[in-house]
């Protein structure tokens, strides 16, 4: 009796939960439509307003493009076609003109006391040396870096596109290996020329009466005026910027770096690259045109003793007493 | 003439890989190189969605505006196609692209990278129609022989579509009127300037 009532509770459970199944299941059948299965699922344009890209995972190596969109790319591209352009445009044409108004006004500056006709050592082999490495490499990198920025728009409109490539192409690896010359060459000037470029109370004094160029004094001034020193520390630096963030260009994607990091390189790159070269476009003109005698101090290395007396009186000073043989007597044949 | 787009319903997206597998056995894409992609965010979290991507063929393309040798042109079907003869690999259209499209095989040392390489839509480059030629450096170009690209055509979900943007937009609407949910065209504010409205 007790198995046969146990057995009849035991249909009786089933059939209970058959119908509360059969009962529940066309609520179970209809709950997709009214839920939305989308209601917690990741929106694009939340994403993009949060973080302003969307990033996820990929299953392959590469795993910088677990980036699915950056709209930065439009921000950089809007640097690249036109900040950049007017940033070098304004400041090389700007120093161009600069220096041509400057040598019609002031023109050459001369040796106010003629030539002594002695010379005097100014940078030896090793000095002249690392300069030219460096100026030469700065050349080639600022000729194949303003064709990335300036040549579509100048150059290839007067060539054929497969030349303009060639070109192009072949300027690129310029660029890639001579960096490698550019950077010793700047850790070089760093070390031989640091302790001459300590900024001191004698630049003051030169930067008050205007140095050589603007004033028409001669302030003293040791080994390096302040002027010197100026274009010291802007080649260091300015150097060291273009190296770190040209090896980061250089070696995209490396240690971790994002599309982000990559895009401010490049901006840092462009901006410190065309102000650096219009910087350097002075140096030159110092260097050549601009001054009598001066250019003598990297080209032979020796320069005229009123010319080092005129621009660097307390050098001279030092150099004389240090040993008295610095300065040659270069023999004038006897009349 | 048609404007062709792609369209990645993440909805119908099963993360499978079929369409970047199809990719590169069509167009013989080199080792390295992955001209679509697919991915997942918010993996292994709940609402967790995958988008299959490669060039989106962008309205006013910007990898086109920052070559700085003009190796880009686009068609009048609207796909953005390069010419790897006049690329240099310098890199810059990877920086500016919004979907991480080009991709560079690593020549010689360091980073230094060659001649890009991306999603041509199944259209080929700059060489006669189906060569050999236009082959080695393109792959495949379905597009000319009336075909649209081979990830679409084989996706098993229908998730990725392709063709005029019109026509797929038109699909889109339906289905998301049909199921009554969409998460949207993913990517097409940024690529298209515009979205498709349910």
């Amino acid at each position: 009796m007790t198995r046969l009532l146990a057995r009849l509770g035991h249909i009786l459970g089933a059939a209970v939960f058959l119908f509360t199944l059969v009962a529940v299941s066309p609520g179970w059948a209809q709950q997709p439509s009214k839920d939305n299965p989308n209601a917690s699922a990741v929106q694009e344009q939340q994403l993009l307003r949060e973080l302003n890209r969307v990033q996820g995972l990929v299953s392959i190596p590469d795993t910088k493009e677990g980036t699915l969109i950056q709209p930065q790319g439009r921000e950089w591209r809007h640097f690249h076609e036109v900040t950049l352009r007017w940033i070098g445009a304004i400041a090389l044409i700007g120093m161009v003109v600069l220096l041509a108004v400057f040598y019609l006004v002031r023109g050459s500056i001369k040796l106010a006391s003629g030539r002594a006709g002695r010379t005097i050592l100014r940078f030896d082999t090793l000095e002249r040396t690392v300069h030219w490495m460096t100026a030469v490499s700065f050349i080639i990198l600022g000729i194949s870096g303003l064709n990335i920025t300036f040549g579509k728009p100048l150059l290839l409109p007067l060539m054929d596109p497969q030349t303009f490539t060639n070109i192009s192409e072949a300027l690129k690896y310029a660029h890639n290996y001579l960096s490698f010359p550019f950077t010793i060459g700047i850790l070089f000037m760093l070390v031989m020329w640091l302790k001459d470029n300590i900024p001191d109370s004698t630049d003051v004094e030169w930067l008050k009466e205007g140095g050589g160029i603007v004033g028409h004094a001669h302030p003293p001034a040791r080994r390096f005026n302040a002027g010197q020193k100026g274009i010291f520390w802007i080649v260091v630096l300015g150097g060291a910027a273009m190296a770190i963030t040209g090896y980061v260009l250089m070696f995209p994607f490396y240690a971790g770096l994002n599309i982000a990091n990559m895009q401010a390189a490049q901006i840092v790159h462009g901006v410190v690259g065309v102000l650096f070269i219009a910087v350097i476009l002075a140096h030159i003109y110092i260097g050549t045109l601009g001054m009598e005698g001066a250019f003598e101090a990297m080209g032979s290395g020796e320069v005229d003793l009123n010319w080092a007396k005129e621009h660097h009186s307390l050098w001279v000073k030092e150099e004389m007493g240090k040993t008295g043989s610095s300065a040659h007597t270069r023999m004038t044949p006897a009349e | 003439m048609a404007r062709m787009k792609f369209l990645c319903d993440a909805d119908r997206c099963i993360e499978c890989n079929a369409c970047v597998t199809a990719c590169k056995n069509e167009n013989e894409v080199p080792w390295g190189i992955n001209r679509r992609r697919v991915v997942t965010i918010n993996d292994g979290k709940p609402g967790e969605r995958s988008v299959s991507m490669a060039c989106m063929h962008c309205t006013d393309a910007p990898c086109q505006a920052v070559c700085p040798v003009n190796a880009f042109y686009t068609t009048a079907d609207a796909v953005v196609l390069h010419s790897k003869d006049i690329c240099i690999g310098c890199g810059y259209c990877f920086y500016a692209c919004p979907f991480g499209a080009p991709q560079y095989p690593r020549v010689g040392n360091f980073g230094s990278r060659g001649k890009m390489d991306k999603c041509t839509y199944c259209a080929g480059g700059p060489e006669t129609d189906n060569t050999a030629a236009e082959y080695a450096k393109y792959g495949a170009n379905r597009l000319a022989q009336g075909k649209l690209p081979l990830c679409a055509e084989m996706c098993s979900t229908k998730s990725l579509l392709a063709g005029d943007g019109e026509i797929i937009a038109q699909i889109y609407k339906e289905r998301v009127m049909k199921r009554g949910y969409g998460s949207g065209a993913w990517g097409w504010q940024t690529a298209y300037h515009e979205t498709i409205k349910v």
